[in-house]
């Protein structure tokens, strides 16, 4: 038994298959390889008994717990943590602010002005961002003397804006405004408004917004790096001042924590933003 | 005898007055959706705004909501004018075309939920929440979510949620429009009944002219931003002032005619005593003749009759439209009921007809 309207759509579509692509397949193998294999590698090594990041010595989590009980790990850690969470949190909020201020407010002249500049840090490149933020903030050091991780909660913030912004605004242009007209009808004020309608509404995208900014700025290297002060390493530049001297497994071991912990925030984050509306 | 009873009773104050309201839109086009608009929509009253698409009826129910604005008039609610209020402030609820239930919301939070807002206490929106689920037969339903209701149901809970702050009037823009055929005709008697048994003044928008029939006590005709007449559906009907209403309510013959006092000739032929309305002068003018105010008769025509051809003939069921030429090439439609065995009453196509009108089946237009 056939079924041909099964069959149909399907012998039609094939004539314009990638599939059928010359080295499409090669080309795909070729790209996931040069993309997966390396980390495979650097996982699997996380988890190597000896000291060599290419000869295998068995199986061991030493690297692990040699990473956990390294102060200078712990430090930079829970200041990698403290920084992504503050710095999402206030970026989410301005992101939220920014979103409902493009999307709720009748359109007014420079609005498409105002989108490019909160996604400034997506299209500047971040080297020039630093270069400059470091030029401002070390006047301003010399200044004020002051030099706590103020500067790298702004610099944090900033760039946290537009990942945030992005989720947000989207969820914003796909509800329906009649709902909060019908709010309004139905005797809430402004405020009542929001809070009822709007806000839980939006909820997934300010959540997704949050999760984006959180990973973005807890794996962030070039504006950190120009950034802190002495004695503020993160979790990224105490690696990249570990590689300048004596390569182990626990790098390695790091690495991989930061991968396990940004893959579980992103597959949250897919899964707050495919979620049925 | 109600209003007699009640001394205070206001009903000499109507519900809503439009006053000379405008709205203009402003952008690289001006619009004018709505010129110089002025009604007065009585209390208790079922009022449908009537006309085409872009007439302006549904931006007159936004200004009505408070949604908009209007750039020039004014607006007043039970004598007190209300242009400048915002729409939480005024005790007046929509019944959104989209329906508009808040999908985060049960069947029972979302009618609660102008009742809150509103700062009613627990007990006293627990009770209106019961009724209004009963009031729309959605009790069994009220704690599902309004996605997981059919579109029948998402519409009574709309009405539900805007009936149970008990406003003075209540907005429904095209709330049928995304029903079918026979959930609508459910709904319309079933809206009837609610207005009936709530007593609140009910402003319909639609573009159904044969809704609007059934279901008002009175329509206003709209086009370009414009009331053209206001009346029962009887009036809007049998004595439509103008071409465009006419045209758009019901079908429509129109012959030319000249009119002279209250005596019009028609260009084709016969001269009949007509009412003539307000601001029309003697002179060549239409008139207007419905195609089941005309009759037709095998034979020759006599006295106040009109020759015809029979040019086409279209059987449907309960009744039969002729299409008729006149002597003039004027194109007639003639509806006539069918009776068993009325078939073989009339000749054939090309065949010759004498035609009579019903008195008072001659309306004279303004235009």
């Amino acid at each position: 038994m056939t079924d041909p309207a099964r069959d149909a759509p399907t012998s039609k579509a094939r004539g314009y298959s990638v599939r059928t692509l010359p080295g499409f397949a090669i080309v795909a193998l070729f790209t996931f390889v040069v993309l997966y294999a390396p980390i495979m590698i650097l996982v699997t090594y996380s988890f190597n008994a000896g000291t060599s990041l290419a000869i295998w010595e068995g199986f061991s989590l030493r690297w692990y717990q040699r990473a956990i009980a390294n102060e200078q790990v712990q430090d930079a850690a829970l200041r990698s943590l403290y920084l992504a969470t503050v710095a999402a949190s206030v970026g989410t909020v301005a992101a939220t602010m920014a979103a409902l201020a493009t999307t709720r407010i009748r359109r007014f002249p420079g609005r498409t002005m105002i989108y490019a500049l909160v996604n400034q840090p997506l299209m500047v490149p971040e080297i020039v961002t630093a270069v400059a933020l470091l030029i401002v903030f070390a006047a301003v050091k010399v200044w004020t003397g002051h030099t706590s991780m103020i500067y790298l909660i702004v610099a944090h913030t900033a760039f946290c804006v537009p990942f945030a912004y992005l989720p947000i605004r989207a969820r914003l242009e796909t509800m329906d405004t009649s709902l909060e007209a019908a709010a309004a009808d139905l005797y809430a004020s402004r405020w009542q408004v929001f809070r009822r309608v709007t806000l839980p509404l939006m909820w997934p995208g300010i959540v997704a917004g949050l999760l984006l900014a959180f990973v973005i700025s807890l794996d962030d290297v070039v504006i950190t790096e120009f950034v802190k002060s002495a004695g503020q390493d993160t979790l990224p530049t105490y690696m990249l001042g570990q590689l300048r001297r004596v390569v182990t497994p626990e790098i390695n071991a790091i690495s991989t924590a930061i991968l396990v912990a940004g893959a579980i925030l992103v597959s949250l984050f897919f899964m707050l933003t495919m979620r049925k509306r | 005898m109600d209003q007699l009873t009640h001394p205070d009773s206001a009903s000499d104050i109507s519900a809503v007055e439009v006053n000379r309201v405008s709205k203009i839109f402003a952008g690289e086009q001006e619009v004018r959706a709505l010129d110089d608009v002025s009604v007065s929509i009585r209390r208790n009253e079922f009022f449908t705004l009537l006309g085409p698409s872009g007439c302006g009826k549904t931006t007159l129910l936004r200004l009505i909501a408070g949604f908009e604005p209007p750039t020039m008039g004014t607006l007043q609610l039970g004598g007190r004018n209300i242009s400048r209020l915002p729409p939480n402030q005024r005790p007046i609820n929509t019944v959104f075309q989209n329906y508009a239930l808040f999908p985060h919301m049960s069947v029972a939070g979302n009618i609660a939920f102008g009742l809150e807002m509103l700062g009613k206490p627990k007990s006293e929106i627990a009770e209106t929440v019961d009724r209004m689920l009963r009031l729309v037969q959605m009790e069994p339903l009220r704690n599902r979510r309004t996605s997981e209701i059919s579109g029948g149901q998402q519409q009574r809970v709309a009405l539900a949620r805007a009936l149970a702050p008990h406003p003075e009037v209540l907005l429904l823009d095209e709330p049928l429009s995304a029903l079918d055929l026979k959930l609508r005709k459910e709904m319309q008697i079933e809206l009837k009944r609610l207005q009936h048994e709530t007593g609140i003044t009910f402003i319909f928008v639609t573009h159904d002219q044969e809704e609007a029939l059934t279901m008002s006590d009175r329509i206003a005709v709209m086009s370009a931003g414009r009331i053209l007449q206001i009346g029962s559906p009887r009036d809007i009907y049998e004595r439509p002032a103008e071409r465009f209403v006419a045209n758009f309510i019901g079908e429509s013959n129109f012959l030319d005619a000249e009119l002279t006092g209250n005596t019009v000739t028609l260009r084709a032929g016969g001269r009949f005593e007509v009412t003539v309305p307000d601001g029309v002068a003697d002179g060549a003018v239409s008139v207007l003749i419905r195609p089941e105010h005309a009759s037709l008769r095998a034979g020759e025509p006599t006295g106040k009759e009109i020759a015809a051809v029979i040019e086409n003939i279209v059987y449907s069921g309960d009744a039969t439209a002729v299409h008729l030429r006149l002597g003039t090439g004027e194109l007639v439609k003639v509806r006539m009921a069918n009776a068993p065995g009325s078939d073989d009453a009339l000749p054939g196509l090309g065949g010759t007809v004498a035609m009579s009108f019903a008195p008072g089946a001659i309306t004279v237009l303004k235009d």
